[in-house]
């Protein structure tokens, strides 16, 4: 428990580190973001009252105050374009992006765990370099690029997928969202093969392997409670930071593949000059970083007795 | 330093039970492993042949590198992935084992065979409860339900000398002290009610006042369930405690076999004669101590006729050209053999050590 007590106390000034960075994201756009929001023929009246709404007339360190105080009442201003308040805007198209990432997740974990193994069990094998090689493809490829083909060659050729959209339902979700998590497993599987498969040739060289073997465990039963158990420890890691790189990179699948999800419309927002939702949506986005690896580290946690009493 | 005992140590002392049943029930006979390296291939074990009796304890003894842990490990089907078994037999209650497939094997590990490891740290599994260890064995080989299987963990706990098993049963194997681990080990082996276990140096990574305890615990087991033992080791005195009998082993193969006392105070190989001698803690009389000179031969390349002339102080020609198999020796006890071509030379050097300064 202490581990876990630990990891969430770390959490606190990581989420001070945000919310400093996204509060200063405003001041970050070159010139005066009133200026930038109402155009170059707005009045010097019409800008005076827009920093007064926006308290950008105060000192800095109130200003963060300010934001920290509505942040915590879970207000993060108004949309300027929607008239709405962001939060509920943000909540509202949060469920798509978050379908998109953890299907995702599944997706490249269900491809990396069953090439990983093909290649560690015949080390240095033909197939095992066809593993190491062909996924890097994947890795080279820019994610929209790989989108935008996959949806000539199975939506608009063959088919199977839809070109675009969220869908209804769960099964509409599954079938509407294959191809955008797809674009984004195929991003982050070659990485957790790599990692995998280095952590199972660590496995299966190791003395407890011998063990089971010595007490006559059958194949499946030696891969899953034996060799797996043990090497997705180190690669559990690095799925966690690889979706958190992951995250950012939804922003354009969501566009390319138009899910209503934040990643849209934080583009949306960015063209309608809409920096509240702006805003928002990066401290969002910095928020599921955190909770990704914090989610990773717990795993780890679980997953490894001796993280818990070692520490 | 004469006494009747043969150690300075405990004395747990071998098992009195003779062989259970008539001839001998694992079989080795001319076993060749080879291992591909990147130097050329190594020759690991080169024609070794053992015969093992029902509740019989044999040491392997010799030095790093003499291809006993590559025997123990062949024998067991677990050859690292680079090493093979190039020729030979292993035959195990009448059956071959070494053209079986790797899941027939799966059938003899565990029930017929086990095996106890060095570092029992590594070779536990650090992320499974240990009770779960050692349930696995009779839950995949005697059918039993995961209550049943947990059930006979904790009888083998108990039996093993594991405190509190019912608490320890949910611990993981890094909460366990390094003899508590071996003791795991040992219930693993046990687990299936094996006819041989296998150790490989079990008690070389331990304390030595733990090590005399998990020597007493094997011997008081092989005495109780008759199981077999092959006890490979390079400490002569533990050999002396444990086993019946003791076969020698030099650059891959043996030079030496024979009565545990036989072997230990009457030597009739040079490398024998070199490792009692140079061995404290062995009730053998000597003047002092005497290390061996030079070094164990490569495996690559070793020297032509007896692989040890190059470091015998009694190596003649014919030593360095003629092969030197295992010879039965006129007069002694049962499968007491030895490479030498000149053995009366050693057994001069006894008598000399036996009169002393």
């Amino acid at each position: 428990m202490t581990f876990v007590f630990r990891r969430l106390l770390m959490l606190i000034p990581v989420a001070i580190g945000v919310t400093i960075v996204v509060f200063f994201m405003i001041h970050l756009i070159p010139g005066d973001p009133a200026r930038t929001v109402l155009g170059i023929h707005a009045t010097p009246q019409r800008i005076a009252i827009l920093h007064r709404q926006w308290g950008l007339d105060r000192p800095l360190v109130s200003q963060y105050w300010l934001f920290m105080d509505r942040l915590m009442h879970g207000n993060l201003g108004q949309s300027l374009y929607y008239g709405v308040p962001a939060a509920g805007l943000i909540l509202s198209r949060l469920p798509p992006t978050l379908w998109l990432i953890c299907y995702a997740a599944v997706l490249a974990v269900a491809v990396s765990v069953p090439l990983a193994m093909i290649a560690a069990t015949r080390k240095d094998a033909v197939r095992d370099h066809v593993v190491r090689a062909v996924p890097l493809v994947g890795l080279g490829m820019p994610p929209f690029w790989v989108g935008i083909l996959l949806v000539y060659a199975l939506a608009i050729h063959v088919h199977a997928f839809p070109v675009s959209g969220y869908g209804t339902g769960f099964g509409g979700h599954l079938h509407s969202m294959f191809l955008p998590a797809l674009t984004v497993a195929i991003a982050l599987a070659p990485v957790v093969i790599r990692s995998l498969r280095a952590s199972m040739l660590n496995v299966l060289g190791a003395e407890y392997i011998t063990t089971a073997k010595s007490k006559g465990v059958p194949g499946p039963r030696l891969f899953l409670r034996h060799v797996l158990r043990n090497a997705v420890i180190p690669a559990v890691t690095v799925l966690g930071i690889n979706i958190g790189f992951l995250i950012g990179g939804t922003v354009i699948i969501e566009f390319i593949f138009a899910i209503p999800g934040i990643g849209q419309l934080m583009i949306n927002s960015i063209f309608q000059r809409d920096f509240p939702v702006v805003q928002g949506v990066t401290l969002v986005f910095g928020v599921l970083v955190v909770l990704v690896n914090l989610l990773a580290d717990l795993s780890y946690a679980a997953l490894d007795p001796r993280v818990r009493f070692d520490r | 330093m004469t006494g009747p005992d043969m150690t300075k140590r405990g004395t747990a002392g071998p098992a009195a039970a003779g062989p259970a049943v008539a001839g001998p029930m694992l079989e080795v006979s001319d076993l060749h492993v080879q291992i591909a390296a990147r130097h050329g291939t190594v020759r690991a074990v080169d024609g070794v042949s053992l015969e093992v009796a029902g509740g019989e304890a044999l040491g392997l003894v010799g030095e790093s590198g003499s291809g006993k842990s590559m025997t123990l490990r062949a024998i067991l089907g677990v050859l690292p992935p680079e090493a093979r078994i190039t020729s030979g037999q292993i035959v195990l209650d009448g059956v071959d084992l070494v053209p079986l497939s790797n899941s027939d094997l799966n059938h003899i590990r565990g029930p017929k065979m086990s095996m106890v490891f060095q570092e029992p740290m590594s070779a536990l599994n650090p992320v499974m409860r240990v009770g779960h260890q050692i349930a696995e064995g009779p839950r995949v080989h005697m059918g039993y339900s995961r209550s049943k299987a947990a059930e006979r963990a904790l009888e083998l706990m108990r039996r093993v000398g594991i405190p509190d098993p019912e608490r320890r049963f949910r611990a993981y194997p890094h909460e366990f002290s390094g003899g508590m681990r071996q003791r795991v080990m040992i219930a693993i082996a046990l687990s299936c009610d094996p006819e041989i276990i296998l150790c490989d140096e079990p008690t070389t990574a331990l304390d030595v006042t733990i090590q005399d305890q998990i020597l007493r615990l094997l011997a008081r087991l092989c005495a109780d369930s008759g199981v077999s033992l092959i006890f490979v080791t390079h400490d002569l005195p533990v050999v002396a405690q444990l086993c019946q009998r003791v076969a020698v082993m030099y650059g891959g193969q043996l030079v030496e076999t024979g009565d545990v006392r036989e072997v230990l105070l009457d030597p009739r190989h040079p490398y024998t004669l070199g490792l009692v001698r140079s061995a404290p803690d062995v009730e053998y009389v000597r003047n002092s101590l005497v290390a061996i000179p030079g070094s164990p031969p490569s495996l690559v390349t070793p020297p032509s006729g007896c692989r040890f002339h190059p470091r015998c102080e009694f190596a003649e020609e014919d030593c360095k050209v003629q092969p030197t198999p295992l010879r039965e020796l006129p007069g002694g006890s049962r499968s007491r053999a030895t490479a030498c071509l000149h053995y009366e030379r050693c057994q001069d050097a006894v008598a000399a050590d036996r009169v002393g300064p």
